[in-house]
């Protein structure tokens, strides 16, 4: 089966072509970082203008990329949701017309269902059953991922997501937006010993998340410093390393509660090296296996819905020709391919 | 000559099929629904002709000025449908499209149509119809204040249509308008003439070239941005 994938649920336009023997064919990413910089935040209406600009043109080129004709096209998905819903609508759209007019089935794909098992397109891949981190800009949840469709939550943050913090404490740290990738590279300058920062609800039962506070201690923590450069990369290591005290400490309590000994990162702080290098240590030593999707396909990219669309596609489900796109989704209301929900 | 009509851009939802025998249309009012509605419409008509996809000569859209989202619910299903099918495309202009509306339920000649933009602005343009019953602008499409608006200078009476006249009702008498009727709302049939002839005279574009027209190109404001990110 070989099925194309549209991802336009935020402020990146991806498309891709997966098939069921071959893997990942071809991919393409077209990004509107730069569109947005200036107002500090995704405006929805100019990411909902961007996308019907730029989907057919990367349709074009990922099919070409991939060497295939829409006639050896088995199937269409697209991202159904979360996320902003005039983006959302121009993939659905597009994506379920495509279907309709090659005469093959859809599906709208579940944004965080997708990032769950984007690791399942790298080699090893995980096996069922895993915990995930999946932590991103609008995102920081643990969810214990029991087969296709089967996911419980198990915690998520209560306020600010974990990249969303990043990127806030980054705007702090006068490194534009968005900055998480630059506080990060700014920590690579920097060392331990300049300012404390709690670790929040680290030593609380659960596993659940909080991180607005983390920002707001860095702010009261600089108000004596003298932000030189060599300042702020400590600053920025003292964050990160919170930040990964926290992601770390939590994935493994996650481990240990659920008894499962494979924990999957993802979204876009999974591609976090300082995360990666501890989970992969900390894991290692308790002899708990960590995956990763390579660093593309962290962020938003549509390798992933057209991975996720393949298996339930595969598995007999598609929507009817009625288009459907939802703002919010709540992902354990998710279930496996033909279970009555 | 067969051809696909899809709007979108306002209240209705509706889809027209042209064919040698005549138009099949369906036209459903019902909000947030245009794009669950949209195919299963285009389904029946297809399906009431006896035609298929391939039967067609090209889709045409309404492609603005109109709701942003309902302008892209139209424009993206059919650059689907155009790029799967690989059909030509004709993107329609809403205010024209209302013209033929005021000039089918009233028989006018000349048109002023405007659409209520919100923000105190209006989307208006000035058609007239040549012999062949389409409308000609004699004043292009704007995005404008209803003082800005002026009549083209030419003989005859014009007449007003369009949402524009309800949100400013005095704005018919300011501007010495005939008369005027606020409750003209274009729908895909009245797309089908402007296509057929853009068709027979070779102006398409391709599903990519398909995009929506805004003519409000500002509606970002530094500060004003949303935060969400999934």
């Amino acid at each position: 089966m070989r099925v194309l994938g549209i991802e336009t649920s935020c402020d990146e336009t991806g498309v891709a072509v997966v098939d069921d023997r071959a893997g990942l064919l071809a991919h393409a990413l077209y990004s509107q970082v730069r569109l947005h910089a200036e107002f500090g935040g995704v405006v929805p209406e100019l990411a909902s203008r961007d996308h019907v600009r730029k989907l057919l043109p990367l349709v074009d080129q990922v099919l070409a990329e991939a060497g295939t004709t829409p006639a050896e096209l088995d199937g269409v998905a697209y991202t159904g949701g979360p996320g902003l819903i005039g983006a959302l609508l121009v993939g659905a759209c597009a994506g379920r017309s495509l279907a309709w007019a090659w005469g093959v089935p859809a599906i709208g794909v579940h944004h965080m269902e997708a990032h769950l098992l984007a690791p399942m397109l790298e080699s090893p891949a995980p096996a069922f059953p895993f915990i995930a981190l999946l932590v991103s800009g609008g995102h920081s949840m643990l969810v214990e991922v029991q087969g296709l469709g089967q996911y419980r939550v198990l915690g998520e943050t209560l306020d600010d997501a974990a990249g969303e913090a990043f990127d806030k404490t980054a705007k702090v740290l006068g490194l534009g937006y968005p900055g998480g990738p630059a506080l990060a590279q700014l920590a690579t300058a920097g060392g331990p010993g300049r300012l404390s920062l709690p670790r929040p609800m680290l030593r609380r039962p659960g596993l659940d998340f909080s991180f607005s506070g983390l920002k707001t201690a860095v702010i009261i923590g600089i108000r004596d410093l003298e932000l030189d450069e060599k300042t702020r990369a400590d600053v920025a290591w003292e964050f990160q390393e919170a930040m990964v005290d926290v992601l770390v400490g939590k994935s493994l309590r996650a481990v240990e509660q659920t008894g499962i000994r494979r924990l999957v990162v993802a979204g876009g702080v999974g591609a976090n090296r300082r995360l990666r290098e501890r989970l992969t240590g900390d894991a290692a030593a308790l002899g708990v296996e960590v995956f990763y999707p390579r660093l593309e396909f962290c962020t938003d990219n549509g390798a992933m819905i057209a991975y996720a669309g393949m298996l339930r596609l595969k598995a007999g489900e598609a929507a009817s020709s009625s288009i459907e796109a939802r703002a919010r989704w709540d992902l354990e209301t998710l279930r496996p391919p033909g279970a009555s929900v | 000559m067969n051809i696909l009509a899809l709007d979108t851009a306002a209240n209705a939802c509706s889809v027209a099929l042209l064919t040698g025998e005549g138009v099949i249309e369906r036209i459903e009012t019902a909000p947030r629904k245009h794009a669950a509605t949209l195919l299963p419409m285009a389904e029946d008509c297809l399906a009431e002709a006896g035609l298929t996809l391939k039967d067609l000569h090209a889709v045409a859209f309404g492609r603005g000025p109109g709701s942003f989202t309902g302008l892209r619910i139209a424009t993206s299903v059919t650059q689907g449908i155009a790029y799967g099918a690989g059909l030509p495309v004709v993107p329609v202009s809403n205010l024209a499209a209302a013209a033929v509306a005021a000039r089918r339920k009233h028989g006018w000649d000349q048109v002023l149509a405007a659409f209520d933009a919100r923000m105190g602005e209006l989307y208006a343009a000035a058609y007239r119809f040549d012999r062949a019953g389409l409308p000609v602008p004699v004043r292009a499409e704007a995005l404008l204040s209803p003082a800005a608006l002026l009549l083209p200078d030419t003989l005859g009476a014009w007449m007003g249509a369009g949402s524009g006249f309800a949100a400013w009702p005095e704005l018919g008498a300011a501007l010495g308008l005939a008369g005027c009727d606020p409750a003209v709302e274009p729908v895909a049939r009245d797309l089908l003439g402007i296509a057929a002839e853009a068709v027979a005279g070779g102006r398409t574009v391709t599903a990519a070239e398909a995009l929506p027209v805004y003519l409000r190109d500002r509606v970002a404001w530094q500060g004003g941005a949303g935060r969400h990110r999934p």
